[in-house]
């Protein structure tokens, strides 16, 4: 059989099997996001704080979160962790080893958006009156808002793409069924193309929306 | 004598918007001629086109009576490429109104590069050049120093010895001190001065009125893509014939 | 946690040294895959630029498909794949090396693509009408005036992608290559010490990575003000 009589053959078999995986992909993916944005707003803010021995913890993290691989992270948590107790599940591991690496992202991403618009309109807000807290809240944030969310979607895109190292722990997600199918069917072309045009569909969408917010951006400034 | 540069009938259109409409002029060898105009009137898109920066929508440009910029070819004219072109403007030198030095060489590299890549000059021979032009224009204490580090008017005189440096038959210059700050165009309007009275040939686009009738041997005054008014500056400068004209110089004048 | 600093006295002169063994395959892999990224790059930030449609279709048809897949799923691709496809060819030479640094070299090229066609772009259009208004020809113009230039705006971009890379070569242990991850899950299980050793591997990659984001900090502080 050639490979496209195959694929006409297995492939609607194929596609709804790795389709099979999209729900797991999914919460690794949104899990880990909702980690980073969150836990990577609070490892900004500490590196932004105004007391400077508390921000030599937040720059550590960053430096060493995003200098080492997030496959190593991963497996430090899964691997590692029960070696002082703590066993935590494939899904577990999954998103909060992606969630710590994407914090160190994220808060990088946060304190570029929060110091392009610092000065000038902090200034300006200081000068009516504000507080400090509260310009931050009502004058700073909302603006830097705006500023960050085409970063902060091509960084989801990548947390999409990221999603596919996780079977290497457990997670039985689109690439971990692929994997089992080719040892099923033996037929890895057919497979993995059809696994890379899940990933295509779902990642090329994200790109486009993402280079409509960056043009919206630059139309702003 | 053949004019040394001729523009006969040229129109220019971007899309629905029509920017040259018919402008014919004739330039003689050592002459020198100031464009003046409101913005949008074309002249900055006139000049553009006798170095084919902008290629014409039709009309024909002809340096010391050679066509240039097009070929005949089948008995319809083509616009020459880029790399043809290349040649030609060789020998129209041209000042923009932003500088254009190549930030990444110093004044001197500035001045050099085209003679050496396209000239063919060696080194020693362009360096020679190159600093002969440099002191002409004020600079030649400047010729390490690279674009960044240099004002405005510095910026742009190294601009002008560049272009002089490939020894051009006609010097165009597109509103060469309209991104000056004021106390910087003196400097580079001496410089212009200073080749008038050498005897370069010479198109200047300009809004320095006073220095366009000190300088030119024609003024000419264009509007919404034509020619309105041209002839000696005593005359389109003091005594303008057409309204139009006198609108617009009062309204310079009460700037 | 505090067993750790012990277990390293009694096992890192066993370890160290052939982690770091393997820590130069990982090097070799970074090295090979950046010099093709950098090859396709520029082959393909031409391709984008050229008149004819159909080049510049196709290499933004592959431009966004090497970016839209995640590496692990080009690696499995490029390696796999071709084997299956064309039985008939002898695929001896194809080592998991070889599709590792292919599928790593692809994907690069991809980035590096953009990266290199946006350099071109930010230059000011009046450099290249300074350069052909002095009678340049547009091949002496893009070779004085332009290339000059754009290498200088390209070079932080390219180095952090270099820095990337350096990480993104963990991945080639998910199709079996042999470099410093594998060896670490091998020593890992064997001495049943999987924390340490990986938290090992980690600072291994850290000492690897950080000296290159410090050059890369430096460039582009000189970079940004030389412009």
């Amino acid at each position: 059989m050639t490979f496209w009589q195959y694929l006409e053959a297995k492939g609607p078999y194929l596609l709804t099997t790795l389709l099979g995986g999209w729900p797991q992909t999914a919460i690794v993916a949104i899990g880990s996001l909702l980690f980073a944005l969150i836990f990577g707003l609070a490892v900004a803010l500490v590196r932004l704080s105004a007391w400077r021995p508390l921000r030599w913890p937040a720059i550590a993290y960053i430096e060493f979160f995003r200098g080492t691989p997030a496959l190593v992270q991963l497996f430090v948590i899964y691997f590692g962790l029960p070696d002082i107790g703590l066993s935590p599940t494939p899904l577990q591991a999954a998103i909060v080893g992606l969630g710590m690496n994407g914090a160190a992202y994220l808060a990088e991403i946060y304190r570029a958006g929060i110091e392009s618009i610092h000065r000038g309109q902090m200034e300006a807000a200081l000068a009516l009156g504000l507080t400090p807290g509260k310009a931050m809240q009502h004058i700073v944030l909302p603006q830097a808002v705006r500023t960050m969310l085409p970063p902060i979607t091509s960084f989801a895109i990548v947390l999409l793409k990221d999603t596919s190292i996780v079977f290497s722990v457990g997670v039985v997600e689109i690439m971990a069924l692929a994997r089992n199918l080719v040892t099923e069917t033996l037929h890895s072309a057919a497979v993995y193309l059809i696994a890379g045009l899940l990933y295509l569909c779902m990642t090329i969408p994200m790109s486009r929306l993402a280079a409509r917010l960056e043009r919206q951006r630059q139309a702003w400034q | 004598m053949t004019p040394l540069l001729r523009v006969v009938d040229l129109h220019k259109s971007f899309g629905e918007l029509t920017v040259l409409d018919g402008i014919s002029l004739d330039v003689e060898r050592g002459q020198k001629v100031s464009i003046i105009g409101p913005s949008g009137s074309g002249k900055t898109t006139l000049l553009r086109c006798v170095n084919y920066l902008e290629k014409p929508t039709s009309g024909h440009i002809y340096i010391d009576g050679t066509l240039i910029g097009e070929k005949e070819v089948g008995g319809r004219y083509v616009h020459l490429s880029d790399r043809e072109l290349a040649k030609e403007r060789a020998d129209i030198g041209f000042v923009f109104q932003r500088f254009n030095l190549f930030p990444h060489l110093t004044a001197l590299g500035n001045v050099t590069i085209a003679p050496q890549k396209v000239l063919g000059l060696t080194r020693e021979a362009a360096e020679a050049r190159g600093r002969e032009m440099l002191q002409k224009v004020g600079l030649g204490h400047k010729i390490d120093q690279y674009p960044e580090r240099l004002s405005g008017g510095q910026q742009q005189r190294v601009a002008i010895a560049r272009a002089l440096a490939m020894q051009p038959k006609l010097m165009l210059f597109d509103e060469a001190t309209s991104a000056l700050d004021p106390e910087l165009i003196g400097e580079v309007l001496r410089v212009m001065r200073q080749l008038a009275e050498e005897g370069s040939t010479m198109v200047i686009v300009t809004h320095e009125i006073q220095f366009a009738g000190e300088v030119s041997d024609r003024v000419i005054f264009m509007d919404h893509g034509k020619i309105v008014e041209e002839g000696p500056p005593a005359q389109v400068l003091s005594n303008p014939q057409l309204p139009r004209t006198r609108e617009f110089l009062k309204h310079i004048q009460d700037r | 946690m505090s067993k750790l600093p012990q277990i390293y006295a009694e096992n890192i002169h066993r370890w160290l040294p052939e982690l770091l063994w393997f820590a130069l395959t990982t090097l070799k892999i970074a090295l090979v895959s950046f010099a093709l990224a950098v090859l396709v790059g520029l082959a393909f930030a031409l391709l984008r630029t050229s008149r004819i449609v159909l080049l510049r279709g196709l290499a933004t048809a592959y431009i966004e498909t090497a970016r839209g897949l995640p590496i692990v799923v080009l690696l499995y691709i490029v390696y796999f794949v071709p084997p299956q496809l064309f039985p008939g060819i002898n695929w001896q030479w194809f080592t998991d090396f070889t599709g590792a640094v292919l599928g790593l070299g692809l994907h690069g090229g991809a980035i590096l693509a953009e990266v290199f066609r946006s350099g071109i772009e930010a230059l000011h259009k009046g450099q290249r009408e300074a350069a052909v208004s002095l009678g340049m020809t547009p091949a002496q113009s893009m070779t004085y005036i332009i290339l000059p230039q754009a290498t200088r705006i390209v070079l932080p971009p390219v180095a952090n992608y270099a820095i990337g890379l350096l990480k993104d070569t963990s991945l080639c242990s998910l199709i079996g290559v042999n470099e410093i991850m594998n060896d670490a899950k091998s020593i890992a299980f064997a001495d049943y010490q999987p924390m340490a050793v990986f938290v090992l591997v980690a600072v291994i990659y850290f000492v690897m990575s950080y000296p290159l984001s410090l050059i890369v900090r430096v460039l582009e502080r000189r970079l940004a003000v030389s412009r």
